[in-house]
């Protein structure tokens, strides 16, 4: 709430003798409007909402507490897990004792990105240049996957990939802003080339 | 089998690669029945986690038949229908023996920050996930959970993730009767949250987000207060006006890193890179939040950094709690709460897409176009299953 105080500035033009109106003082609302504390409405207020209290009781929240034991709901294996195989390359943080018993299989390291991601891994998770190395091997995967693609004998359709479909059918406006603009740059740079031949 | 294919950012499609395998004597194979595309995989979608690789199957939230099983598997047999938490996790070390799941030490060799996740770049395992017609379940005693008969398919695959985090949200935000609760973000968990936030007792749910028909959804959905931060001129500033000058009791963050609303964060988050993803949410937490307040995290970030403002937290002395849910220890509750009709979580889904058309799918939910909130897919091989169950389909 703006509290509005009218100073009763008047402006006389008197222009030659300024008397000790001292700007404009604008007084601050006092604080004795602060709330005791949060409002909060009673269960008559809420008996409309579907299911209101039901886990009031932290008895009834299954994560209270954070730390549980023994662990419910579940049939752990007895004794020692087994290994799996390692019938692929599987990159380790150098945090742990080793490689886990049960690992993913996806898509192992090849080409210069993985060389980048084996070197990535020579640092821990906590120095930062792990994680930027391996974010730079993402991009250089992006060109290899392209790459891959034209190998097999596919060129990728970069538009129905990004989802151009999607975007023809739900915002058209939006597309047609988008290609104008892209028509505009690419324009623009073969104009100044051009002109640099020149 | 046909899976969706990642290809770099905002790039994606579906087309063919090997069936998957048992790999260990404690796998199971099964065929998907049901798959979400998720928020987090939007993180993965833009390009900002570490160690995303080109030809990586995405999709955590999944349900399917089990149609092969390992000779260590002794709860499950082929023919069985089964919710797959997102986390893969082993039941036996340290953290999943006190029922830490979420943060299983046994199954992620590449980094120890976090857990197992289905389909979750290398950073969080080297699975593939499923959002394809066949995926490889390991500790299948363990993660998978048999879905009771009467227990709706679509309820089921939300089981797996969203509706789990926001409940863990909300719980971890350790709600007292009548409290204020504000939820960043009007995407399915933050819908879910706020529903939560109510099962605990809260006196009033305030859920922000800038895309009016999420809003509008949650505000029915959820029966909430919102607020659109487009339309405000500071949040935390509003918040505190909402509040008695007071601030929230709670705050929970379900945005993660792509949140938008802050220039300088989205340069730095989410275009540079040089932060783990935008983090004006947590900013906006912590600044919106009452002292002595909680903070819930459950939206996800990258493992390098981001600037938050740690001192007006310590100064404020907030209580901040923030984990990747524990799905398998909220499943008997929330199966509870769904059969008692509190939760109706098949009621956000507004997409049902044949997993042919992912490219578009992605593109829509990351886009926010034709008020997507939840997007299902359904594999090729899951469609006799969809004609038989056609009666239950909108």
């Amino acid at each position: 709430m703006e509290a509005k105080t009218d100073t009763g500035a008047q402006h006389h033009h008197h222009h030659h003798h300024h008397d000790d109106d001292a700007g404009h003082v604008h007084a601050h609302p006092l604080q004795g409007d602060m709330a005791e504390g949060p409002r909060r409405p009673s269960r008559e207020e809420l008996s409309h909402i579907q299911g209101w209290g039901a886990d009031l009781d932290r008895k009834n929240r299954p994560a209270v507490p954070m730390e549980r034991m023994p662990a419910r709901f579940i049939h752990p294996h007895e004794g020692k897990l087994p290994q799996q195989p390692e019938n692929v390359e599987v990159l380790v943080s150098t945090e742990r004792p080793g490689i886990t018993p049960i690992f993913g299989t996806a898509q192992p390291p090849k080409g210069l990105s993985g060389m980048m991601r084996r070197v990535a891994f020579r640092w821990a998770e906590n120095d930062l240049r792990h994680w930027l190395l391996l974010l730079a091997a993402d991009r250089v995967n992006v060109v290899e996957g392209i790459g891959e693609d034209l190998a097999h004998g596919k060129v990728p359709n970069v538009l129905a990939e990004m989802g151009i479909k999607a975007e023809w059918e739900h915002n058209r406006a939006g597309l047609v802003k988008k290609a104008v603009l892209a028509g505009a740059v690419v324009g623009t740079a073969v104009y100044l080339m051009r002109r640099r031949e020149r | 089998m046909l899976a969706m294919n990642y290809r770099g950012p905002y790039r994606v499609r579906a087309d063919y690669k090997p069936d998957p395998v048992i790999e260990h004597p404690g796998d199971a194979i099964v065929r998907v029945l049901r798959s979400c595309i998720c928020g987090s995989d939007l993180h993965l979608y833009h390009g900002m986690v570490p160690d995303t690789r080109v030809g990586h199957t995405f999709g955590h939230e999944f349900i399917g038949e089990v149609v092969d099983v390992g000779r260590d598997v002794q709860t499950l047999k082929a023919g069985d229908r089964v919710l797959v938490p997102f986390n893969l996790f082993c039941g036996s070390c340290f953290f999943c023996q006190r029922e830490l799941y979420g943060n299983c030490h046994n199954t992620n060799p590449q980094a120890t920050a976090v857990g197992g996740i289905y389909g979750y770049s290398h950073t969080a395992g080297g699975y593939d996930g499923g959002q394809a017609e066949y995926v490889r379940v390991p500790m299948a005693d363990v993660g998978p959970y048999p879905i009771p008969d009467d227990l709706h398919l679509d309820d089921a695959v939300l089981l797996t993730d969203a509706l789990p985090t926001g409940y863990q949200a909300a719980e971890m935000g350790d709600i007292k009767e009548g409290d204020t609760v504000v939820v960043f973000g009007a995407g399915p968990v933050g819908i879910f949250a706020a529903k939560s936030a109510w099962l605990m007792g809260a006196g009033r749910v305030i859920v922000v987000d800038e895309v009016e028909y999420r809003l509008e959804f949650v505000k029915r959905y959820a029966q909430c207060e919102i607020v659109n931060f487009r339309e405000v001129n500071d949040m935390a500033e509003h918040i505190k006006k909402m509040t008695d000058w007071m601030g929230a009791d709670v705050c929970i963050d379900a945005v993660g890193g792509d949140a938008a609303g802050s220039i300088a964060q989205t340069l730095t988050g989410r275009l540079m890179k040089v932060q783990a993803g935008a983090s004006t949410v947590l900013h906006w937490a912590i600044n919106s939040v009452r002292k002595g307040g909680n903070v819930s995290i459950v939206g996800v970030y990258g493992p390098t950094f981001n600037a938050v403002p740690i001192g007006n937290a310590l100064n404020k002395g907030i209580t901040m709690r923030m984990n990747q849910a524990s799905v398998k220890r909220h499943l008997p509750r929330l199966i509870e709460h769904i059969r008692e009709g509190r939760l109706n979580p098949k009621e956000i889904i507004t997409h049902r897409v044949p997993l042919e058309e992912v490219a578009d799918a992605y593109h829509i939910f990351s886009s926010k176009l034709d008020n997507c909130i939840k997007t299902v897919l359904i594999p090729p091989s899951a469609r006799e299953v969809q004609a038989v169950n056609a009666s239950a389909l909108h």
